[in-house]
Formats: structure tokens, sequence, C-alpha cells
């Protein structure tokens, strides 16, 4: 293959100050009140192990350029895979189409800004010999299927991508990172006569290779771990359906807050009002043992950010504390109709997409019960541990996820484990409901992805162990 | 490839596009390659959102990119770009071939057999003249039109997520060392009002309405799409959870949709060869109700998941899948056809960045005999509009999702129902199906009619 891209000189080297300035002022020739520019570079691979054999590998490159225009609450925006200064300027003036009052900009003069450095690696993944990545996948394999003879079949995944983002604000920002991101998945499938199941385990984060070394993340704890999940549900029992106590494991769990809270503190939903949460601030939204974050901020995580897609630094956001509603993730565009600072979610899926505002890391901060205790306190009810994903109306502030790995809780115990199924609620109403709060928090480290207005973005979700006193089990058995 | 004018007001050329996948194709076997596939797309998009009124989107741009696959002894590698330059391209070809290495002699991985190709590329009728000329100032015009009758309809509706046009002029090409090269085009124009009431609590109702077609004459008018809109959201009003346990559920068409996805999933000669699909064997056999009838078709004309070739060069056909109830095949591209010892049913999808895989067209739940509105003439049961959520296991066929709706009694829709979960296995929903609408949905490429499952198990309160 050609050489690594961080050796290899960038395309993006080529986008000098005064390019910039030159683009952004024909943005603003129609009089837009802002302008930015979104220069991304983005290689990546990926390596799909099936059946024992590696049966394709892919590589790609993407380069191109986003012009968005502001006038009022209005967006113009354009974009281009050819970065010669022509074709540039005209998706610049293509943008400019929504504002149409002809006022010539002020002089527009960028400087870089100085960013944090959130996940260093020593190398590039795309910098090793794709054989390293083969290797991996093989261990999954070979885990995986040694794990019990009834795994009869296995997948192994690795995509790695490296993006280069530049930023170059109207305002005078002008901000360059490098994101680093690997993934790995395994899923494989068990049979028992004429039962058959499905297991999945993966992880992701700002990495290298040294990603692999890391607690949980060695290929063979993925294989082991998804062949672990195949062969336990062979077994599992038709869930319940109705109303039950419920205790949520830790760190996949997360995705409780992202779906019940997290998009409906996104700012553009309460700035046009059409969030169940419009108009909170200051209010009691959860039980007091509730305190929401959103974090930009940490060290390698998949959702964690130097700099958004609109030039501001990552942060770390309180959102509810101690139950209370404190605040909402903003963009630029809310913020300015907020009076509030861009709090570092302005996040886009590509040089295709307008920002919106998103998640980073979304957790729930510890509490101080007994994780043991917490099980032990539930009479008859469901421990969830794994899902698959979920989905939330804005709205109506209802939302589900998926459960693929539970079980049920009888007088304090865990027995058998349940088909898969889903959980139903209401955001505040289920965050009202919490009722005890561990002190064991986890991240978790996850492939997940957030999907918003047809963009989608790479995510980090959290949570210690909590009860919940009351929420919609979707099984298929009354009691 | 289309000129040097506008980026997004040029018009994509099917045949530059053919020009540069024979170009590339040349240029890969000279680089070393045994066989090369490759796809080219140009295409244009536009995107109008108004607001409360106010433009507060307007998106326009072209893009286009060259996927690539190459076998090298027996060994495949896929890769894009969106640099087509000569100079681009053989660095592509050259970089592909080298990668290639890294992948396993895998025997069935060649490409098709010469005499599987298709021979023509038959007319679909999926260009339109007319929708070229919807521009910005037309699609503002209608968006504002649509969110007003919205509003207009009724003084509860209080808010607006707004009226979206959408437009999109594409042009795509293909080429295959195995024997066959073409090329196609196509329009698409949508338009879709979302408005918004104040519920009790705190909570609002959202719903929305939607029209799509491949010509400018086939979308709905933009004032009835809105008041339209606004009906389905003001009847939302006062929504609530229903008590658990069993009723007969009818899925809308736009609920419905999903579930029959989620189903040609596990019809893929691609899940069945993974030991991932619960249909697996049972060709032949009832796997639902002597209702239904399923057909992937992809030469419907105008249809919105139309192809005159699929993603290998195979010439389209129309696959029954199920026929009263009998589940008559897997779809399968070259791949799978081969792990399962048959033939392709032409059926294979190909994106820019990615191997052909099994990909439906227009797939088809065939519309029944009885008149929409009488499947709801039942004692009681739930009538859902909407579903949320993951909630299929396609290696079981367990199934539950997030769903809202309405509440029938004695035949008439009692209330309107939310926070509810609707489940079943697979097999037993789809064998369940006891009326099946004849009222079809040509909008989208996954049509289904109004249809009645004749009980799931509901978790609400």
């Amino acid at each position: 293959m050609t050489a690594p891209p961080v050796a290899a000189a960038s395309p993006l080297d080529a986008i000098d100050a005064a390019l910039a300035e030159r683009l952004l002022a024909a943005a603003l020739s129609s009089g837009g009140d802002y302008a930015d520019l979104y220069f991304e570079h983005r290689s990546g691979a990926d390596y799909v192990l099936e059946d024992g054999r590696i049966r394709t590998v892919g590589r790609g490159v993407t380069l191109g350029l986003g012009v968005r225009v502001l006038r009022g609450d209005a967006t113009g925006y354009a974009y281009t895979e050819e970065l010669d200064e022509e074709r540039m300027t005209e998706a610049a003036r293509t943008a400019a189409q929504i504002a149409a009052s002809g006022a010539a900009p002020g002089p527009i003069a960028v400087r870089p800004v100085p960013l944090a450095d959130r996940y260093r690696v020593a190398e590039p993944s795309l910098a090793r010999p794709g054989i390293d990545k083969v290797a991996l996948l093989r261990q999954a394999d070979a885990a995986a299927r040694a794990f019990d003879p009834r795994i009869v079949r296995v997948e192994a995944s690795l995509a790695e991508e490296w993006r280069e983002v530049l930023v170059v604000t109207s305002d005078g920002h002008l901000a360059r990172d490098q994101q680093p991101m690997i993934r790995f998945g395994v899923s494989a499938v068990a049979e028992e006569g004429h039962q058959r199941q499905g297991g999945r385990s993966g992880g992701a984060g700002r990495f290298g290779m040294e990603f692999f070394a890391r607690p949980g993340q060695s290929p063979e704890e993925h294989g082991r771990e998804a062949a672990r999940l195949a062969i336990g549900m062979l077994h599992a029992v038709e869930a319940p359906a109705g109303p039950m106590e419920v205790v949520l494991g830790a760190g996949e769990s997360g995705i409780l807050l992202h779906e019940a809270v997290g998009h409906g503190l996104e700012a553009d939903f309460n700035r046009k009002r059409t969030s169940n949460y419009t108009d909170q601030i200051g209010q009691q939204v959860a039980s007091p043992l509730c305190t929401v974050i959103d974090d930009g901020t940490i060290d390698n995580a998949r959702g964690s950010i130097n700099v958004d897609d609109e030039g501001n630094a990552g942060q770390r956001n309180v959102l509810i504390e101690a139950g209370t509603l404190v605040g909402y993730m903003q963009d630029r565009l809310s913020a300015k109709h907020f009076g509030a600072r861009p709090s570092g979610n302005g996040r886009r899926q590509s040089f295709r997409h307008e920002p919106l505002p998103r998640m980073t890391n979304t957790f729930l901060a510890p509490g101080t019960d007994d994780p043991e205790d917490i099980i032990r306190s539930v009479k008859r009810g469901v421990f969830a541990k794994r899902f698959a994903g979920g989905q939330v109306n804005i709205s109506n502030g209802d939302f589900v996820f998926a459960l693929t790995e539970s079980y049920l809780i009888e007088d304090g115990k865990l027995t058998a484990p349940l088909k898969g199924t889903n959980l139903i609620g209401n955001g505040p109403d289920v965050l009202r409901k919490v009722t005890m709060l561990g002190g064991d928090f986890e991240l978790s480290q996850g492939t997940w992805t957030c999907g918003k207005d047809g963009q989608s973005v790479p995510v980090g979700i959290g949570t210690p162990t909590m009860k919940i006193a009351e929420i919609t089990v979707g099984g298929t058995k009354t009691r | 490839m289309s000129g040097r004018q506008g980026g997004g007001r040029r018009i994509p050329d099917p045949k530059a596009c053919q020009r540069i996948a024979e170009q590339m194709l040349a240029i890969t076997l000279k680089a070393g390659a045994d066989g090369a596939e490759v796809l080219v797309r140009d295409g244009t998009e536009l995107e109008v959102k108004v607001r409360l009124g106010e433009p507060e989107l307007i998106k326009e741009a072209g893009s286009r990119a060259l996927g690539l696959r190459v076998l090298k002894d027996q060994r495949a590698a896929v890769t894009y770009t969106s640099d087509l330059t000569t100079a681009g391209l053989e660095r592509l070809a050259r970089d592909s071939v080298e990668l290639a290495a890294l992948a396993e002699p895998d025997p069935i991985a060649a490409l098709p057999a010469r005499e599987e190709m298709a021979r023509d590329v038959p007319e679909l009728d999926l260009w339109d003249e007319g929708v070229l000329a919807l521009d910005v100032a037309e699609g503002i015009r209608r968006a504002r039109a649509g969110e007003a009758a919205a509003l207009a309809f009724d003084k509860r509706v209080t808010n607006s997520d707004g009226a979206v046009f959408g437009r999109t002029v594409g042009a795509s090409a293909f080429a295959t060392s195995a024997g066959f090269s073409g090329s196609l085009r196509g329009t698409h124009v949508s338009f879709a009002v979302e408005p918004l009431c104040d519920d009790a609590d705190g909570k609002k109702r959202n719903g929305s309405f939607w029209t799509a077609s491949r010509f400018a004459n086939g979308l709905a008018d933009a004032e009835g799409v809105g008041a339209e809109a606004a009906r389905r959201t003001v009847a939302k009003l006062g929504a609530r959870k229903i008590p658990t346990g069993a009723a007969p559920v009818i899925f809308s068409p736009d609920a419905g949709r999903g579930l029959l996805g989620q189903l040609a999933g596990v019809m893929s000669g691609g899940a069945v060869w993974r030991r991932s699909s619960y249909l697996a064997g049972r060709e032949g056999t009832p796997v639902a109700s002597p209702l239904v009838e399923i057909v992937d078709d992809p030469l419907l004309p105008r249809g919105p998941g139309s192809r005159p070739f699929d993603g290998e060069g195979l010439a389209s056909r129309t696959n029954v899948l199920v026929a009263e109830g009998v589940l008559r095949t897997f779809l399968c591209d070259v791949y799978a056809a081969r792990k399962l010892a048959r033939r392709s049913t032409g059926s294979a999808s190909r994106g820019i960045g990615g191997s052909p895989h099994v990909g439906v067209s227009n797939l088809i739940l065939r519309a029944g005999r009885t008149p929409a509105a009488d499947i709801e003439k039942i004692d009681r049961g739930l009538y859902v509009t909407d579903l949320m959520g993951f909630g299929f296991n396609p290696v079981t066929g367990d199934y539950s999702q997030g769903a809202g709706g309405f509440w029938i009694e004695r035949g008439e829709r009692a209330f309107p129902v939310t926070e509810i979960t609707v489940s079943s296995n697979f097999d037993e929903l789809w064998k369940g199906i006891d009326a099946v609408g004849d009222d079809p949905d040509t909008r989208t490429s996954i049509q289904v009619p109004t249809f009645r499952v004749s009980s799931m198990m509901i978790a609400g309160t």
C-alpha cells in the first residue's frame, strides 16, 4: 500500500490562511452573518474474517470541503470533493445563497487556536502492516471456536480510520485535528439440536494498535465473549411482558441516558421547542440520585474530541445535577439563540453534512450503593447487562432500547437468561424512578454510533449499576 | 465528468461515468488484476427545509466517487476513491492489487461466468427532466405552502419541525471484466411535513406525512401533504398506555414496511449460508399466511428501487419470494448462490465502498382483497402507526419493538396509544396474518399495504 497517512504529506497542507480567508470572503459575499470551512481527509481500512478465512480487505480515502453560511437561524450549505480554488469558491458561493442582501464582509483574519491532545497515538494503526491485523482476527476466531464445540460460525472484523480535519471560521479560528479510531468486533453463532443463537462482542476507541492491550479488548477476550453470549442464549426463556423492577448493569446501560435524556437535551430541539425538555432548565427532571454529564475530554474515548466540527474545544458539560436540569448541549446556532457559550457539541458525520448539537461521551455519575445489594433488593424483576441499541421520540420522550443479555431476578438472585427483548419508557418518568445507584461506574468501551437527521457520529456511553422502580419490559410472557 | 458548470447544478452524465468505469477496468487489468469490477457514481442533491415560514436550510452539492473490487489469485480487495484523475486511478489500481494479497484464496470468490451477464439494459423510465426544473425557489415555495397548510389545519397544531423538499439526480455506471458494461440515470423527489402539538404534562406529539416519486408530477401536492400530517398529529393528542395482554394488531403501511424489510434480511442467501436466518432450510414450506405474496421486482417502471442490472452486472429479474404463504426462494448474489450450490437470482446490491451483497430492489407485499378500512372492523385490537427500536433477532426470529398508534374498540379507533411494545416470533407473526389490505403504497422501494396479525403480545401497564 501507499505510505501511512501521517508520514505522507497531507492534502490539507495546501490550505493556508490566505486561501481560507479568500474562501470565507466568497462565502459571506451575499451578506451572511458567519461562515465556516470544514476540510476533511479521511483514510480507512477494514478487514473481515468469515468461516476461518480473511474474505475481504478494503481501503478508501475521502477528501472534501464543506462550506456553511449562517444568516439568522438559517443555514446555507454546499460541499465539493475537488479542492482547487475555483471549485471551492463555487461551493462557497452556493452556500451563500441562504443570504441575499449583498452586504460585503469586513476583513477576515484567521489564526490557529491551540487544542488539547486527548488521543495521541504512538503510531496510527493504518501505518502497521495489514498482516498484523489479519493475525488479530485469527486470534479472535480461534478463541471463539475453542470456547465451546457448539460454536458453528465466527465472523470477526477490524476497521480503522485516520481522520484529519481543518476547521476555519469567519470569526478567525483555525483548528486542525487528527482523529484516530479503531473498531473490533466478533460475532458467533451457536447451535444445539434445533436451537440456534448468536452473540456479539466488540470494542472501539481513539487508539492505535495499543488498543488491543487494554483490559477486555484483546481479540481473544472478544472472541470468547461473543461465544459465551451465543452459548448462554441457547437456553434463554421467554422474557416477561409488562411493568417490572429492572436493574441495569454498569457500562452499556448508559444507552438509557443517551436515549432517555441525551437527545432531548440537544439544544436544537429546545431552541425549536420540539423537545419534551423545552423550558425546563432549573427544574427537577430526574431523581436526586442522578447527575448526567456529557464529556468530550476523556482520554482516547470513542466520543472524545479535541475540537468539535465548528472549531470549538471539546468540553465536559454537566447536563443534570442531582436531578435538576442545568444545561443543554449547544452548537453555535443554538448557543447564539440561548445567549450561551457553545459547549463543544457541534458535530457532523463528514464534510457533506452541516453540524448539529450532538453527544460526545454521555454518562450517569456513580452513586454509593453496592451493586450486589441492588440485585438483592429485587424480589422479581429483570437484570439487563448488554444492549443492541435504542431509539427515542424527542417530542414525547418515549424511548426504547433492546436487550441482548438479560436475566430474570427472583428473590434477589439472577436466575434464567432471557430471550432478547425491549424496555420501553418515558425519559423524565423513568429517571424519576431511579431508586438505587451503584458506586461501580463504568464507561462502555463498545462500538456505539449515534444517528440523528441521517448523520452518524461515534459516541461513548456509561453508567453505574442502577435500579429503576418500574419500567415496561416488552417480552412475550404474561405473569 | 460533467463539464465545469456549477457543482450542485450540473447534470450527471451516465455515459461519462461509463467511460471512466471502462478506463479504470483497463487500468486495473493492466496493473495485474485477474478480474475487476468498477462502479462509478455521480450525483447531485438539493435539500430545502422551511420552518415556521422561513428557510432553515438550503443545501446543494454534487458528489462523485469510484468503487473498485479486484481479484488476484482468488483473493479479493475492495477500495474506493473520489480522486478520478488518471494518476489517481492508476495509483488506486496498483494499491488494490497489492492489497488483495492480504486476503486469503477463496475459490468461489471468482467473478460470474460470462454467460450469466446481462446482455442489454432495459429502459425503466427512471429519469424525469421535469425534476431538474424543481429548484431552490420552488422547493421553498412548496415547503412554505405545505407547512402553512399544517399550521392552519387545526388550532391545536402549535409548532412545526418544518417541511422538507428533497431532490436527487444521479447517474452511475458499472463495468466488469466478466463481460458487462452498462450505465443508468435516475431522478427522485420527496416532500415531508412534520407538525407538533402540545399535550398534557409538557409532552409534545409529533406526526408526519410524506410523498415521494421519481417524477415531478408524481409528488402529491404540498398543501394536501401538510393537512394530512396535521390530521395524523392531532389524532395523537392524549395518547396513553394500555394494559399488558394479547390482542390482534394491525400495521399501517408506514409501520409494516419495517417488518417486511426485516423479513427480507432473513430471506437473503447471505443470511442463510451464514446460519443467521431462522428461515434456513424452509424453502418450499409455509413461512407466512396463505394471504401473503411477496415479490422483489427490480424491473418496475418508475420504481423507487428499480435497477436494470444488478450490482454484479447480471440481468435483473422479478423474483417471487413468497406465494400463498410458501417460501419459494432466497435472494442470492453470485457468492451466496455458490455457497448454497445454486444460481444467482440477480439480486446483488453494490455500494461504492463495499463488496457486492444481497439487496432488495422494489420489495412488495402484494395488496390483498380486504378494503383497508374493513381491516379495523374488529371487536378490539391495536392499530400501529409507529414502530421504534431494534428488536428483531434474525437467528431466532424473536421480535419485539416499541409501538404507538390507536386502540380499537367495536371497529372504531377509540383513543391514541403510546409507550408500549408489541412482541412475537416472526414465524408466528407472518403466519398469523388474517387480513391484507387493498391499499398498495408505491411511495418507496419497500411497499406494504395495511395488514393485520391475529394476535401479538402487547406490553403496557
